[in-house]
């Protein structure tokens, strides 16, 4: 559905060049919720402002739905743009119009007659609870409503695709959590490939399929969302996924111990079996949980725990490899002999 | 009651100068609003960044606001005293006056228009092209409604720099309040008529200024 091919953005000034984008090639598919992760500067949002062309990307090519964006003028261009439905940090709605008003502006510019913009604009109050805050002015609405309004805006000429510029890093977590409710729900319903950007790893576990991290406007990892978070490979995705899955332990409290700590990773099934009991059932050891955690990410399990492990060397050892046989992912965290 | 009975005698005069006053500031405001609130927004819409960015169309445009705005207007009122002739077929008279005062009024309000257009949250405007509209669309119903607080505010100074402006075009005979005072006050030495112009002038200016704090209040949906 949306094609990145060597997207390059160079914002010159008097004095110097800085890189927003530096040669990034992504490929989403259609009904895909892809999240591009990065810390502020790292040219996240550059990235998403050229996808539909808000930013003009020095070289390379944006093609949504088959067409090529960047070979696109005027009129061509803003009829593209109908298309692709795009929200805000800061909502950007226009204050001096109602909620009713602001949604059907979007419709206006898709040429559609009053009647008709007017038919769409109270199934849209529908489909984000508005309802009732149809004639309010955005002064008058919550955090969450205003985005809320943003999403209807964004929906209204029925887009392909759905760009979300930090939807949520102005929203408190729990109305976070019912805005990205609402996008899987739409995500879901309508079929529509969202594309989002944010610092926020909780975000992405939420709601993304696929997920690219960004550092220096270069994509240096991409893939799963699963599959990263439960294999990172580079230091800044290890860094995003510990800040939801804090592991470390108080190095005072693992020097105090007499086992052998040991930190497991169970993923997808094995994290539902019961690869622990059948542990202490075939070996003469003693296990004492000292830090776990199971996360759901997209509806599959990833357990981590921290345990330690006591009894005869031996037995220890034939256990740590009973586990790393079943999960492959064992790490001796601190070992007693 | 030498007092009273001058200004008794004078009413008539005082009130003709009044609504000369308000006619010539009323015909420059009608102008301001119809030529120089589409300066305004083309200023705005060609700046640097902006949907209809046009270094040439903005340069030259800023250019005669300030060569206009640079002149004072005592003499931009004696030097377009032909185009006055040209218009209005005399050089006195309210009417004429408009003329001049017009010209000023123009460049005036069209950089009021442009500041308050850049109070605008450049995110809505970006939003507004992300949504597929035309720059007509985003001009009429995001530019204009947006700032419509200090497009309120911006009339209400140009408003009161007129009714400054308008006492000014008494010198060439323009009519109205400022006429009045020259007249009398000035050339006859006449301190009673002199006060009164000038508490008439307050007055008038103290209406505009609440009128418009007022409106501009009304309208702010922010």
């Amino acid at each position: 559905m949306i094609e990145v091919n060597n997207l390059v953005k160079v914002y010159r000034s008097k004095k110097k060049e800085i890189v927003g984008v530096n040669n990034v090639s992504l490929n989403v598919k259609e009904g895909e919720i892809y999240g591009i992760i990065g810390y502020s500067g790292a040219g996240k949002s550059s990235l998403i402002r050229c996808l539909n062309l808000l930013e003009k990307p020095t070289s390379g090519h944006v093609k949504i739905d088959g067409v090529d964006l960047t070979t696109l003028k005027g009129d061509g261009l803003r009829k593209a743009r109908l298309k692709i439905g795009m929200i805000f940090q800061h909502f950007h709605l226009v204050s001096s119009k109602t909620v009713y008003e602001n949604i059907a502006f979007a419709l206006k510019a898709a040429g559609k007659t009053k009647a008709k913009a007017n038919k769409r604009v109270l199934e849209l109050l529908d489909l984000v609870d508005l309802t009732d805050k149809k004639d309010q002015y955005p002064a008058q609405l919550s955090g969450g409503q205003k985005q809320r309004v943003g999403i209807a805006r964004a929906l209204a000429n029925n887009p392909k695709v759905l760009l979300c510029d930090e939807a949520t890093s102005a929203l408190d977590p729990s109305t976070t959590k019912s805005i990205l409710n609402l996008l899987k729900d739409i995500n879901k319903k309508l079929g529509l490939t969202i594309v989002l950007i944010t610092h926020e790893m909780e975000v992405v576990k939420e709601i993304c399929h696929k997920i690219a991290v960004m550092q220096n406007g270069e994509v240096i990892e991409e893939g799963e969302v699963y599959e990263i978070f439960s294999n990172p490979k580079k230091p800044l995705t290890r860094d995003f996924i510990n800040s939801i899955l804090q592991f470390d332990l108080p190095e005072q409290l693992i020097e105090k111990r007499k086992g052998t700590i040991i930190k497991i990773q169970f993923k997808g099934e094995i994290a539902e079996e019961s690869v622990v009991s059948e542990l202490f059932q075939r070996y003469q050891v003693k296990g004492n949980i000292l830090h776990g955690k199971i996360e759901y990410i997209q509806d599959t399990p990833l357990g981590i725990f921290i345990m330690e492990l006591t009894g005869e060397a031996s037995e220890v050892k034939k256990a740590i490899d009973y586990i790393t046989s079943k999960t492959r992912s064992l790490e001796v965290v601190h070992d007693a002999a | 009651m030498m007092l009273l009975e001058s200004l008794v005698q004078l009413m008539p005069d005082i009130n003709k100068a009044f609504f000369e006053t308000l006619y010539m500031v009323g015909i420059s405001l009608l102008v301001a609003i119809v030529l120089g609130l589409p300066l305004g927004v083309l200023l705005f819409v060609t700046d640097k960044g902006l949907f209809l960015e046009n270094s040439v169309v903005k340069g030259v445009a800023g250019w005669i606001v300030n060569l206009i705005r640079s002149i004072p207007y005592i003499i931009l009122l004696v030097a377009l005293l032909p185009l006055t002739n040209l218009l209005t077929g005399t050089t006195i008279g309210p009417t004429a006056a408009s003329v001049s005062l017009s010209v000023a009024a123009i460049p005036f309000f069209a950089r009021m228009v442009e500041t308050s257009m850049r109070e605008i949250d450049k995110g809505v405007i970006e939003s507004a092209i992300a949504v597929g509209a035309t720059s007509w669309m985003i001009i009429k119903d995001v530019l204009l409604p947006e700032a419509k607080p200090g497009l309120v505010q911006g009339l209400t100074i140009t408003t009161i720099s007129l009714v400054g402006y308008s006492a000014m075009a008494g010198i060439v005979g323009g009519g109205g309040i400022g006429d009045l005072a020259i007249r009398f006050g000035y050339y006859r030495y006449d301190n009673t008529v002199m006060i009164t112009t000038v508490v008439v002038l307050i007055l008038l200016v103290q209406v505009i200024q609440l009128a418009g704090d007022s409106i501009s209040k009304k309208v702010d949906k922010r």
